[in-house]
C-alpha cells in the first residue's frame, strides 16, 4: 500500500523521474493493477436482425480499428483482447451473455448495444459485477435519466438529441406545424414526446399524431391522415424498416416534397437503402457524417476499405468509446471500473468523432451534433455523398442540461 | 359532408381503396398458399421467402441486366417457380408420405436458411426499386388522389386471382388437379402423371408468389425480411377462408384488407390485431373457414 502511494506521488509530482524508473519495483507494482494483464474488451451487438446494418458487423470493425490503432499508436504494456456475440436485440440474451462474459471471461468492458432493452439490461448486470458499460448503438434517454448509473458511458446520441436537434432546427427554419407518424411503443412514444416540447418551446403547433403498431408494412393510410391534415411537416417518430418504409410511400403518393419528412432516428445507411430521390430534402440529426472535415474523411475511407459500407454514428462512435477507454486505462495503469471511469470524465473527447466532448457525471458523452439535409440526387456526386451540414448543434443544447436530469446520481 | 363515425365519407372511401391494395396482396399470396395445401397437403411456410425472392430478382434484373419492371413481371413468376420444381423434386418429394407438419418444419426451416442467405447477402435495410415510368403519378378517382401504381397492383392481382380461380374449377387441367387430390392412386390409374402435376402445381403457386414479390418490390422495400413480415396475415386469411379454399383465399384476402383498412383509420393501434382476433372468432364458430368445407 505505502509503495502505491509512493509511487502515485512520484508520478503525479515528477513524471520525467517516474519515466526513468521503468523497470523498478513502481512499475511493477503498477502492472499488478491490471487484472491478468489483460484489457478484454466485449462488443455486443445486433449481427443479422433489423439493426445489423447500423451497428453490427461494422461495429466489431470498428472497435478492431480502435484496438489496432490503439495498440500500434501507444505500444501498451497489457493485451488487449476483443471478443464478440450477437444478442439477438433480446435484452434476457445479451444480460446473459454479458454476465457469463464477466464471470468467467473476465471481460472489462462490455460496448455497442444496439436495442434500448440490451442496453438497459446488460447496465444492470455491468452494475452488478462493477464493470463497465459502454452504449452507442441504444437512443433511449433512460439510460442517463431514470435508470442511469456510474459504470456507464452513454456516447454517440440519444432520442432526446436526435428529436429534438430536428424539431428545433425544423421549427425555426419555417415548419411551424407538424403531425407525427409515431410507432406504437416506448421509443416512439417518448421521441414524439421530446420532440413535441421542444416544437411548442420553439413556437411550433402539432396539429395531430397517429400510433401505428410496430412493425408496420404498409404506412400510406397513416401518410394520407398526416396529409388530410395539413400540416408542413411529418414527423417520424420510428425507426428501421417503419421509417424506410413511411419515407418510400410518401415519395409515391407525393406527400414529399409537398410536405417535409423529419426522421426523428435516420442513420446513413437508412438513406443508402432507400436513394437519394425518395428521401431529398429530408431533415435529421445525426452525431457524424464521415464526409464532415479531413479527420473524418481519413477515418472512414479507411472504414471503408474494411467494411465496403461508409461507418454510421453509432459505428464511429463505438471506435471513439474505445479509444477513450484504452487511453484511461494506459494514463490511470488500471482497468479498475471506477478508476477508469473517473479518468473517463477527466481526459475532455477530443478525435474525428467528437470535438470537445465530455463524459458527464451521468455517463452522458455530450458532444456537437449536427444537423443535416439530404441532398438532392443532382447534388450528389459520389456514393454515400448523401448529406448538407445544415448547422452544428453545440453539446450544451443538443443534449438534455444536466440540471433536467432525472439521474439519480446527480441529485443525491 | 357527410361524417361516418367522425370520418368524413371521401376519406374513408380513400382508406378503403389502400385497404384494398393491400388486400390484393394478401390475396395474391393466400392464393398460392391455399392452392399448395389444397393439392398437396403442404403447409408452405417458405411461401413468404419466395415472395421476398421475387422482389429481390425484379431488383437484381433491373440493376445487373436493364430489364425493367414489365420485363420482370414476365420473367420473374416462372424463375421463382422453377425454383419452386427444384425444391419440391429435391426436398418436399422427400416427405411427401409423412405427416403435413414436417412439411411445415421443412419449410419454414427453408424460409429461415433463404432469408439468412439474403440478409447476409443485402443487409438487413434492402434495396430501393423505383415504380415504372409509366406506372408513376398518381390518378385523381373523385374522392382521393391514388397513385397509379396501386390502382394497377388491384386491377392485375384480381384478373390473375380469377383466372386461376377458373382454370382450377372450370378447366379439364383443373379436374385433373382436384381429381389428384381427392384421390391420387384412382388418378394414376387412369393415365395421368399425378407425381408430375403435383410438382408443377407447387412451381405455379410459387410463382404466384413471386409475382407478388414483382408487384411489392416498388411499394415495399426489398428487404429480406419483407416476407416474414407479411406471412403471418396471410396464414390467418388461409385459415379465416377454409384451408384450401382457392375462393375462399381470394374473397378473404381482399375482404381483410378491407378490414384492415377500416381499422387503421378508427383505431389505428389495433390495425395489426384484428386480423388474428377474427381469426380466433372463425375459429371457435366456424372451424372450417367461411369457404372450408369441414371435413
Amino acid at each position: 500500500m505505502i509503495r502505491i502511494v509512493f509511487c502515485w506521488l512520484l508520478r503525479a509530482l515528477s513524471p520525467s523521474l517516474w519515466a526513468t524508473l521503468t523497470l523498478t519495483l513502481c512499475t511493477l507494482q503498477a502492472q499488478a493493477a491490471y487484472s491478468d494483464n489483460v484489457v478484454k474488451i466485449g462488443v455486443l451487438t445486433d449481427m443479422s436482425g433489423p439493426y445489423s446494418d447500423l451497428a453490427g458487423p461494422g461495429a466489431i470493425v470498428a472497435a478492431q480499428m480502435a484496438v489496432e490503432d490503439f495498440v500500434a499508436r501507444q505500444k501498451p504494456d497489457f493485451k488487449v483482447e476483443l471478443v464478440t456475440a450477437d444478442h439477438q436485440n433480446k435484452g434476457d440474451i445479451a444480460a446473459n451473455k454479458a454476465r457469463e462474459w464477466f464471470d468467467r471471461e473476465q471481460v472489462d468492458v462490455v460496448s455497442e448495444l444496439v436495442t434500448s432493452s440490451t442496453a438497459l439490461a446488460v447496465m444492470k448486470v455491468a452494475k452488478e459485477k462493477n464493470r463497465l458499460a459502454l452504449i452507442t448503438g441504444a437512443g433511449s434517454s433512460r439510460i442517463t435519466n431514470e435508470d442511469c448509473n456510474d459504470v456507464t458511458a452513454h456516447w454517440a446520441y440519444d432520442t432526446y438529441a436526435t428529436g429534438s436537434g430536428t424539431g428545433k432546427a425544423v421549427v425555426q427554419q419555417g415548419g411551424k406545424t407538424w403531425f407525427f407518424l409515431t410507432a406504437d411503443y416506448a421509443f416512439g412514444q417518448s421521441l414524439e414526446k421530446d420532440t413535441t416540447a421542444v416544437i411548442l418551446a420553439n413556437g411550433g403547433k402539432v396539429l395531430g399524431a397517429v400510433r401505428h403498431p410496430f412493425p408496420s408494412t404498409d404506412l400510406s393510410s397513416y401518410l394520407l391522415k398526416a396529409q388530410a391534415s395539413g400540416a408542413q411537416v411529418i414527423g417520424l417518430a420510428n425507426a428501421g424498416s417503419d421509417t424506410i418504409n413511411a419515407v418510400k410511400q410518401a415519395s409515391e403518393f407525393g406527400i414529399t416534397p409537398k410536405q417535409t419528412l423529419a426522421g426523428l432516428l435516420m442513420f446513413i445507411t437508412d438513406i443508402n437503402s432507400l436513394g437519394l430521390k425518395a428521401t431529398q430534402g429530408m431533415y435529421l440529426t445525426e452525431a457524424f457524417y464521415w464526409d464532415m472535415n479531413q479527420d473524418t474523411r481519413t477515418w472512414s475511407q479507411r472504414f471503408y476499405a474494411r467494411h465496403q459500407k461508409m461507418p454510421t454514428m453509432v459505428q464511429a462512435g463505438l471506435y471513439s468509446a474505445l479509444t477513450h477507454y484504452l487511453e484511461a486505462v494506459k494514463a490511470t495503469r488500471s482497468d479498475d471500473t471506477q478508476v477508469v471511469m473517473t479518468q473517463m470524465r477527466k481526459m475532455p473527447v477530443n478525435d474525428f468523432f467528437s470535438h470537445n466532448g465530455k463524459l458527464r457525471e451521468d455517463g452522458l458523452m455530450q458532444h456537437d451534433m449536427y444537423l443535416m439535409q439530404v441532398k438532392k440526387p443532382s447534388e450528389s456526386h459520389y456514393p454515400w455523398d448523401d448529406y448538407f451540414v445544415r448547422a452544428t448543434i453545440p453539446g450544451a443544447q443538443a443534449f438534455q442540461p444536466l440540471a433536467l436530469s432525472r439521474c439519480p446520481l446527480i441529485h443525491k | 359532408m357527410i361524417d361516418i363515425f367522425g370520418v368524413p365519407l371521401l376519406a374513408l372511401l380513400g382508406q378503403m381503396l389502400l385497404g384494398l391494395v393491400n388486400g390484393s396482396f394478401y390475396a395474391l399470396l393466400s392464393l398460392g398458399l391455399a392452392v399448395i395445401f389444397g393439392l398437396l397437403n403442404v403447409i408452405n411456410f417458405a411461401h413468404g421467402a419466395f415472395y421476398m425472392m421475387g422482389a429481390f430478382a425484379a431488383w437484381g434484373l433491373l440493376t445487373w441486366t436493364g430489364i425493367g419492371y414489365f420485363g420482370a413481371l414476365l420473367l420473374v413468376p416462372p424463375l421463382i417457380g422453377l425454383l419452386g420444381l427444384v425444391v419440391d423434386r429435391l426436398l418436399l418429394k422427400r416427405i411427401a408420405h409423412l405427416d403435413p407438419l414436417y412439411g411445415l418444419l421443412l419449410t419454414f426451416g427453408l424460409a429461415l436458411v433463404l432469408e439468412g442467405g439474403f440478409r447476409y447477402q443485402f443487409g438487413v435495410s434492402g434495396e430501393s426499386y423505383e415504380v415504372p415510368e409509366s406506372l408513376q403519378g398518381a390518378l385523381d378517382v373523385g374522392f382521393m388522389v391514388i397513385p397509379k401504381y396501386r390502382l394497377w397492383v388491384i386491377v392485375v392481382s384480381t384478373l390473375v386471382c380469377l383466372s386461376t380461380w377458373l382454370i382450377i374449377e372450370k378447366t379439364r387441367l383443373g379436374s385433373y388437379l382436384r381429381a389428384a387430390t381427392e384421390n391420387p392412386t384412382l388418378t394414376q390409374a387412369f393415365g395421368i402423371n399425378v407425381p408430375l402435376m403435383i410438382s408443377l402445381t407447387y412451381g405455379f403457386g410459387v410463382a404466384l408468389a413471386g409475382l407478388a414479390g414483382v408487384m411489392a418490390a416498388p411499394i415495399f422495400q426489398v428487404a429480406p425480411l419483407m416476407g416474414s413480415n407479411l406471412i403471418i396475415v396471410v396464414f390467418a386469411v388461409v385459415v379465416i377462408g377454409g384451408m384450401g379454399s382457392i375462393l375462399g383465399s381470394v374473397v378473404t384476402g381482399l375482404g381483410l384488407g378491407l378490414v384492415e383498412g377500416l381499422t387503421k383509420v378508427y383505431w389505428p393501434e389495433a390495425s395489426s390485431t384484428v386480423v388474428f382476433v377474427l381469426m380466433a372468432l372463425v375459429l371457435v364458430l366456424r372451424p372450417a373457414g367461411l369457404f372450408g368445407r369441414s371435413a
